[in-house]
Formats: C-alpha cells, sequence, structure tokens
C-alpha cells in the first residue's frame, strides 16, 4: 500500500487540477481505486492500463447499460480493447463529475450512443441504444413494430436536417432543452 | 509589446478553458505544459523597464489568488455533511428520493443559520450580561405552581420551568440596555425576529433563481418527448442491480405508453358523466376540507374551556387533544383525497398535481385555523390582562399611599414582596409559544411514529410472516413499502412554516428543530435503506425542484402575515417579555431612534415615512416591474426570431450540400414567378442563391455544371478576363455555350450577370 510509484506526484496532480473538473481528494481517491485494480506486475510499468473486465468490475459501471460503450469511448489503447489508463480514467470521471459543463457530457453521451463510431447516430444506432435501455430479458424488449415506429419518433424530433442521422449539432440541440440530463449523467 | 501582452493573456485563457474541451487529457496535458511554458518565459520579458517589480508582485500575487480559490473550494467540498450516505441512497433508490434528502440538508443549513442569529444575539446576551432566574416575577414560577414545578407531566407540556425559562418569550426583560457592553436587548429581539424572515426570503428566493438557470427555460415540453426519452432516460447514479432492473422496466413501459399514445386518438367516451364526476369529486373534496377545519375549531375551544378546568381532572387526550387531531387529520386525508380523486380519471402526472394542491390546502386551512381559533385565545387573554393589570396598579398605589402616611417620607422604596408572590398577568405571547411548541414537537411524534410502524413494522411483518402465511406477502398485498417523496417533501415545507410563525414567540423552538431535522436525516436514511424498495415507476426529479422552492416561498409569505400582525397591532403583556410595558411592539424602534441615534437621523426617518414619499416609491417599483416584463417579452421574441434564422440557415446549407431544390418556401415562390424558365441557364441551382448572396458573391461557387471541367475552365477563363484585357472576352463567350443569347439580355438571370459582372464591364470600354 502506497508505495512510491503508486504515488502521483504533486506537479501532476497539480495539471490534473488544472484540466479536469474534479477536486483534489477526488483525483487522490480515483487515483487509490485504479491502483487497487492493476495487479501487481502492471504496478510499476510507468504507464500501467487496466483491462476493460476489470474497469467493469467497478460498482459505479457494473449495472449500467452502456458500460462497454464508455469504455471504448474513453480508451486511448491503439488495440480498441477498451482498456485504460489513469489518464483515460480521470477523463472519465471528469466527465461525469458534478461540475463538468453541458457541451463536454453531451458530447461524450453522443460519442457514447453512437454504436459504430461513425461520427452520427443513424437508425442502427438508435436501435441498439433501445435495446440497452430496455434490458435484457425478453419480456421487457420492444416489438420490431414498436421499435420501428420508435425510431421514426425520435428522428421526427431531433433530425433537424433531415437527412436520416442525428448528428453531433443535432444532438446537442435536442440535450440542451433537457432540464434533467445534466443531473442524470453523473457518477 | 502589447501584442505580445495580448498573447500571454490568450494563452492564460486558453489555460483556464482547457478542461472543457472535449480532447484527450494526452494533448490537454502538452497543451497545458506549451502554454505554461509561453506565458513564463515572457511574462518575465513583459516586466521590463519601470515597474519590473510592481508587475511582478502583481503576477505572483495573482498566481497565489488562484491558488488559494482552488484550495477554498476543495475545502468547501470537503465541508459538506452527509455526503456519502446521500450518494448511497441515490445508488439504490435513484436521483428522485434522493433529492428529497438533499432538501433536507439544505434546510438544515438554513435552520442552522437562523438557530445561529436567535442564539447569539438574543438568548445569550440575556443568558450572560441579564438578570439571573429568580429575580424579578417574570423570572420566576408563581408561588402557585411552585410545587408542581419540577413534574415531568408538566415539563412535558411545557409548563413549569419549561414555561418560565429561555425558551419562551415571557423570560427576557425589557430594560433598554443590559451588561457591560449596552446591549440593546428589546432592539435586537425585534429586529431578529424581522430578519429570520428577511434571510429566509433571501436564500429561498436566491435558491429558485439558481434553480431555474441551470434547469433550461422550461419551455416546449411537448416538443422533445421521444428523444428525451431515449437520451436523458437512463439515471447514472444508479449501481445497485435491483434498481437497475427496476429502470429497465419502468423504460420499457414508458416507451410503450408513448407509443400507444401517439397512435392512439383519444376517444371522449362520455364527455358530461366525466365532467359530472370531476365536479362530484370536487364537492366531496371541498366538502371534507371544510369538516376538518371545523373539527380543529371545535377543538381549540374546547382546549380553551379545558384550560378554565382544574389540570388534574383532565386526562392526557384531553390535554394535547388539539394536535393530536392535528396530526390525524394530515395523516387521514391524504389518503382519502387519493381515493376521491379516482372518480376523476386523469392522467396521472396532472393527478399528481390534484393531489398535491389538495394536500397544501388541507395543511393550510388547517393551521390557518388554528391561527384563528388562537387569536380568539388572545384576546380573550388580553381581556383579562387589562383588570389583573387594573389591579396591580390600584394595589401599588395603596402601598405607596400607606407607607407615606405611616413613615411620612417621600423617599418611598419599592414594596418588598417576593417574586414568586407578586400577582401576574396572563402572558399571552408565551401561551401562544407554547402552543406552537407543542405542536411541533407532536408533528415530530406522529412522523417517527409513522415511519416506526407504517414502514419499519410492515416490512418486519412481510419478511418474517412470509414464511407461514397463505400467499406471498412480498409480491401481493401489503409488500414492502415505498418512499412518499410529496408527503414527506410537503410536510418538512410545513414545519417550516409553523417554526417561522412560531420563532418570534419562541425563541428556542429555532434549535428544537436544528435538532429535529439532525435526527430525522439519519433516521430517514436508516429507514430508507432498510424498510423500502424503490419504486416502479421511477419519476423525474428535476423540475419538481422549483415547484417545491415555490410551495416553501409561498409558506414563508403566509407566515410572515401573523407575526407581522401581531406586532403591529397587538398589544405587548404588561408584564413580561422584552417589550413590556410599551404601547406596541414596535415603539422599541422608536424610542432608539429618538434617544441613541444622532437627531438628523430622526429627521430621515420622519421625512422617510411620510406618506407623500411612500406613495410615489410604490408607483416607481410598479413601473419597473412593468419595464422589466416588457424587456423580458422582448427579449423571447428576439429569441424566437434567432431560432427561425437559425433554422433556414440550416435548410439553405443542407440544400447546398445536397444539391437539391429550395425547400424555402419563399425562394420557391420565387422561382415560380419567373418569367421564361427558358432563359435559365441547365445550371438551374444558379438561381437559388438569394439576393443576398449577390453582394458577397464569390464567382467559384456559381456554376454545378455537368463537367467539373468545364467548370474549371469557365472559371479561369472569367479570371483571365477580370485580370487581362478585354479582348479574350470573344474566347469566354464560346466555353459558356448555353449561355450565350443570356448573356446579352442583362436582365433578370442574376446568374451570368454576376459571373459577367467582371467581365462586361470592360468590353464596354
Amino acid at each position: 500500500m502506497g508505495t512510491t510509484a503508486s504515488q502521483l506526484r504533486k506537479d501532476l496532480l497539480s495539471e490534473y487540477q488544472e484540466l479536469t473538473f474534479l477536486t483534489k481528494q477526488e483525483i487522490i481517491l480515483a487515483h487509490k481505486r485504479f491502483s487497487e485494480l492493476l495487479s501487481k506486475e502492471d504496478r510499476n510499468i510507468p504507464t500501467p492500463r487496466v483491462p476493460m473486465e476489470k474497469v467493469l468490475s467497478l460498482p459505479e459501471l457494473k449495472s449500467n447499460p452502456f458500460r462497454k460503450r464508455i469504455c471504448h469511448v474513453f480508451s486511448t489503447s491503439d488495440m480498441k480493447d477498451g482498456s485504460l489508463t489513469f489518464e483515460d480514467f480521470l477523463d472519465l470521471l471528469s466527465a461525469f463529475s458534478d461540475s463538468a459543463t453541458l457541451e463536454i457530457k453531451s458530447h461524450y453521451a453522443f460519442r457514447i450512443f453512437d454504436f459504430d463510431d461513425d461520427g452520427t447516430l443513424d437508425g442502427g444506432d438508435l436501435e441498439k441504444l433501445v435495446n440497452c435501455l430496455t434490458g435484457e430479458t425478453d419480456d421487457t424488449r420492444l416489438t420490431t413494430e414498436e421499435m420501428r415506429q420508435l425510431i421514426s419518433n425520435i428522428l421526427e424530433e431531433s433530425d433537424i436536417d433531415k437527412d436520416g442521422t442525428v448528428n453531433l449539432s443535432e444532438f446537442q440541440h435536442v440535450i440542451s432543452r433537457s432540464p434533467d440530463f445534466v443531473r442524470s449523467v453523473q457518477m | 509589446m502589447a501584442s505580445l501582452k495580448e498573447e500571454v493573456e490568450e494563452k492564460k485563457k486558453l489555460i483556464a478553458t482547457l478542461r472543457n474541451k472535449p480532447w484527450r487529457m494526452k494533448r490537454r496535458l502538452k497543451l497545458l505544459k506549451e502554454c505554461q511554458a509561453f506565458v513564463e518565459e515572457f511574462e518575465g520579458a513583459l516586466g521590463k523597464g519601470k515597474g519590473r517589480k510592481l508587475y511582478a508582485y502583481k503576477v505572483m500575487m495573482a498566481k497565489k489568488m488562484i491558488k488559494f480559490n482552488r484550495d477554498f473550494d476543495n475545502f468547501k467540498t470537503a465541508c459538506i455533511p452527509w455526503e456519502r450516505k446521500i450518494k448511497e441512497v441515490e445508488s439504490h433508490f435513484g436521483s428522485s428520493v434522493a433529492s428529497y434528502f438533499i432538501f433536507l440538508r439544505w434546510m438544515y443549513g438554513l435552520n442552522l443559520v437562523l438557530f445561529a442569529f436567535m442564539f447569539g444575539l438574543v438568548v445569550l446576551p440575556e443568558v450572560m450580561m441579564g438578570l439571573p432566574y429568580g429575580s424579578i416575577p417574570r423570572k420566576t414560577v408563581p408561588r402557585a405552581e411552585q410545587d408542581r414545578a419540577m413534574d415531568i407531566s408538566v415539563l412535558l407540556d411545557f409548563g413549569g420551568y419549561c414555561k418560565y425559562s429561555i425558551l419562551f418569550y415571557g423570560f427576557y426583560n425589557d430594560e433598554r440596555t443590559i451588561g457591560v457592553l449596552q446591549f440593546r436587548l428589546p432592539l435586537s429581539y425585534l429586529l431578529v425576529g424581522v430578519g429570520i424572515f428577511g434571510y429566509s426570503l433571501m436564500v429561498v428566493i436566491r435558491t429558485m433563481a439558481r434553480n431555474s438557470d441551470e434547469g433550461g427555460d422550461g419551455g416546449d415540453d411537448g416538443q422533445f418527448t421521444f428523444a428525451f426519452k431515449m437520451f436523458t432516460s437512463w439515471d447514472y447514479l444508479i449501481g445497485n442491480p435491483e434498481t437497475a432492473d427496476n429502470k429497465y422496466a419502468s423504460i420499457t413501459t414508458s416507451f410503450k405508453e408513448s407509443i400507444v399514445d401517439e397512435q392512439e386518438n383519444q376517444k371522449d367516451e362520455n364527455i358530461h358523466l366525466r365532467r359530472f364526476l370531476r365536479v362530484l369529486a370536487n364537492f366531496l373534496i371541498l366538502c371534507s376540507l371544510g369538516g376538518s377545519g371545523f373539527l380543529i375549531y371545535f377543538v381549540v375551544k374546547r382546549s380553551q374551556e379545558f384550560a378554565n378546568l382544574d389540570q388534574d381532572d383532565l386526562s392526557w387526550f384531553e390535554k394535547n387533544e388539539v394536535e393530536f387531531v392535528m396530526s390525524l387529520l394530515g395523516l387521514v386525508c391524504p389518503p382519502l383525497f387519493e381515493t376521491i380523486a379516482e372518480l376523476e380519471e386523469y392522467h396521472p402526472r396532472i393527478a399528481l398535481k390534484w393531489q398535491l394542491g389538495r394536500i397544501f390546502a388541507l395543511f393550510l386551512g388547517n393551521l390557518y385555523t388554528f391561527l384563528f381559533a388562537l387569536f380568539d385565545e388572545v384576546n380573550a387573554k388580553l381581556e383579562k390582562e387589562k383588570s389583573i393589570r387594573n389591579a396591580t396598579i390600584w394595589g401599588l398605589n395603596e402601598y405607596y399611599s400607606n407607607y407615606s402616611s405611616y413613615h411620612n417620607t417621600t423617599d418611598i422604596p419599592p414594596p418588598d414582596i417576593h417574586p414568586a408572590d407578586v400577582i401576574r398577568g396572563p402572558c399571552w405571547e408565551t401561551a401562544v409559544g407554547i402552543e406552537f411548541v407543542k405542536l411541533t414537537v407532536s408533528d415530530i411524534q406522529v412522523t417517527y411514529m409513522t415511519i416506526l410502524i407504517g414502514d419499519f413494522l410492515r416490512a418486519m411483518i412481510v419478511r418474517f410472516l412470509n414464511y407461514c402465511w397463505c400467499w406471498d406477502l412480498e409480491a401481493g398485498f401489503p409488500s414492502y413499502g415505498e418512499f412518499d417523496i410529496s408527503g414527506n417533501v410537503l410536510g418538512l415545507i410545513f414545519n417550516q412554516g409553523m417554526i417561522w410563525m412560531g420563532a418570534f414567540y419562541a425563541p428556542g423552538l429555532v434549535g428544537l428543530n436544528v435538532l429535529r431535522l439532525l435526527t430525522s436525516m439519519y433516521y430517514q436514511c436508516w429507514a430508507v435503506m432498510s424498510c423500502n424498495v424503490p419504486h416502479e415507476r421511477v419519476f423525474k426529479a428535476s423540475k419538481s425542484n422549483n415547484f417545491y422552492m415555490g410551495l416553501l416561498l409561498l409558506v414563508l409569505f403566509l407566515s410572515l402575515l401573523p407575526v407581522v400582525y401581531t406586532i403591529m397591532t397587538l398589544p405587548p403583556s404588561f408584564d413580561c417579555g422584552p417589550f413590556s410595558g410599551r404601547e406596541q411592539m414596535y415603539n422599541v424602534v422608536m424610542e432608539t431612534i429618538e434617544n441613541d441615534l444622532p437627531a438628523f437621523i430622526g429627521n430621515i426617518f420622519t421625512y422617510a415615512t411620510n406618506p407623500g414619499l411612500i406613495l410615489p416609491a410604490v408607483l416607481l417599483m410598479v413601473l419597473a416591474i412593468y419595464y422589466l416584463n416588457a424587456t423580458s417579452k422582448n427579449y423571447q421574441n428576439a429569441n424566437l426570431e434567432l431560432k427561425k434564422k437559425m433554422q433556414m440557415a440550416r435548410d439553405e446549407e443542407k440544400n447546398r450540400r445536397n444539391n437539391k431544390e429550395n425547400t424555402n418556401q419563399v425562394m420557391q415562390d420565387l422561382e415560380d414567378l419567373l418569367p421564361n424558365r427558358s432563359l435559365l441557364p441547365p445550371a438551374a441551382a444558379e438561381e437559388k442563391p438569394p439576393p443576398v448572396r449577390e453582394k458577397g458573391s464569390k464567382s467559384p461557387k456559381v456554376a454545378k455544371r455537368p463537367g467539373a471541367a468545364a467548370n474549371g475552365k469557365g472559371i479561369n477563363i472569367q479570371k483571365d478576363v477580370s485580370l487581362a484585357a478585354p479582348n479574350p472576352k470573344a474566347a469566354v463567350t464560346h466555353p459558356p455555350g448555353p449561355r450565350g443569347p443570356s448573356g446579352n439580355a442583362r436582365g433578370p438571370p442574376p446568374g451570368p450577370a454576376r459571373g459577367r459582372g467582371r467581365g462586361t464591364p470592360p468590353s464596354r470600354r
């Protein structure tokens, strides 16, 4: 516990404070939680990565239907395996903190909802989104007919330029009118 | 030099806004290091020449200030109490239940400040610098009550030693200044009493303003129902699988409901029947409200009669009848209203609003009936007081005349009677204070009992009897309770209303409330976690926040009224409290202005309270409100205009990108009006640029010709035309072949003319 390698350097701490929406205690706590997730060998390499399965075991993410997408969005790994370094982890916590701005939250929410990473939310993305929200079991899913109706309603409401997809600015426009987006996207 | 300074400022601004950019941490770190290095290097350079030391000092102070602010923010967040507890509740039950606890915490903070005022400015001076217990009549238990003053039953009723203590109004002495510091207690009492309302008002309005800011303008509710459900319904604070399952189910249900709503047209089966039922329901509810008001009035009258009887003959029930009845009504009526409301068949959200409104009316009606009944009692006491006061004055005069005739001196010492034996008037303020304290205490008891029995006992029965019961208790009839958010919040609001009303007459009430809120927090957190289950229909918490604040504001005003009325009109008791002996309570302020402050301030006040000055001031305020209203309407209109413009600009850009016809209705009409479409070149898209575009035209945008090559050629040639001599113009006419004829007609087709704009003038030379 608390070997010198796993302590956060002071200058790094102040820089992280400058760059994120987290307070000093929160950053230190995050560092502690992150170190607990690392396996023993990994602790001594300079920029350790935590594999996705370990991240998904965190209590805040365990029950979240978007947990895999969250890991993928915040991960900087070249292998696209959803593993997170400490800086990625801080990015995640900062975006979900309660002092983050609406723009940051909506930007990241958009990327989380964009399942195929093509920069827009098309019908396929929306369908996967609804399936995530309605749960895993069969009796809570929507029928195909209902799904189609739902997706067409959503596109009608949010797609301003009528190109069949919701892009980032349309998404942000919808979200900015919502009163409880900021409150609900928090951890 | 100046530009360097600007750059440094820019870099500093960039550093400050770095956290708002959605980039990767690596990139931000790199940029941060760059900017910081730049700033450090050149900041030193800027400080050359005169004033270098001053500049360096300023920079250092600025840096220290930033660091200090950041540390202070960190400290402030660490100081917020109960954060972990609330987060735990939030992860199990979602944000709506947690919002109740956040509200409770906010109330606790408010009451703590009020308590600090009351305690520091009124109670503490009296205790430390005032006369001790037993020295003067108002501070002593009268002889008749002394042998029972320590009985627990009397104490629990707030009689005996409790009544003659700092808890109540009657204890405070009316000397103008007390102690070494010459502290003006009566003035302080009055100002704190009024200041409590002022501070509460300020805090509530500030919180409301902050909430409405974050919540957006709340307009266009129905516009984005589906999109909101999709993107914002998941509560990321949920960390518990059971809650997550519930949330899934509720999201699915709400999707299905909205789909069905959208598809179906609501057919009103029988409007008349529905209207009749609704009128009937409202009538029934009005009846019950009236009935409860009458019941309270009746009970308070009876309690006055009881007060005249000997206390020993009364049972506990009869002594506490008023509070008991009020709490009972508060428990029984809301479910009654809910059952009656089934007749009305409203949409659930509207039904909830009606229910809240009715419960609010119930509480308000009860409170005000209670106040009116109390008011009658006060008047009765005032009558009694007159006779006692006359008797006391008569007795004093007798004593003086006897003494002077007996001893033959004019220098008469005050009568030598023990304070406990002096005839005492019925101190109506203390009586009112006692009533409020008893009401609050019984309210607390009822709330805690309800939680214990309604939730805890029920949970225990369901859990343990389930093993040996016929049907499944957990899934079927009683099951576990859900946390009733609105009921609890309303209870909290009304409790606060009672505190506000009673604080002037019972300074100890605020302290009592602080204790109550503190224990409530722990007790209810425990109860929620161990006895309740998450809601089946998970509600949104957000918009309700301002609704509850609005209710609190209303209750604040309603509780301000009685207090201000009594301060202004009722005469204070002649022998107890800090205002004794004066005509009206607010005379203290007048006296202070006359005696203690310099003369000219008194003059200012006299001028300021002149109606001739007050009426114009009121008129000015009304005009200011009207003006602000008009400006806000104008801003809203401007907003709408901007939105429309944005929409149009988006349409245009979309068309340009996708090569389609103009979808803007105005431009379509214009196209239809154009005389001869054959005049237009095949590149019809040229017509679409609106007149605006002509002015700021860039020729490359012109042609959407079939061949990009031709396009390039056309433009190049045009460029040649503009740069070179007019001669090559002959060559120009050829490639834009189809354009030929139109080139001569310089009129309608704006496109070619525009394209040629550069070409034509030289040719005419």
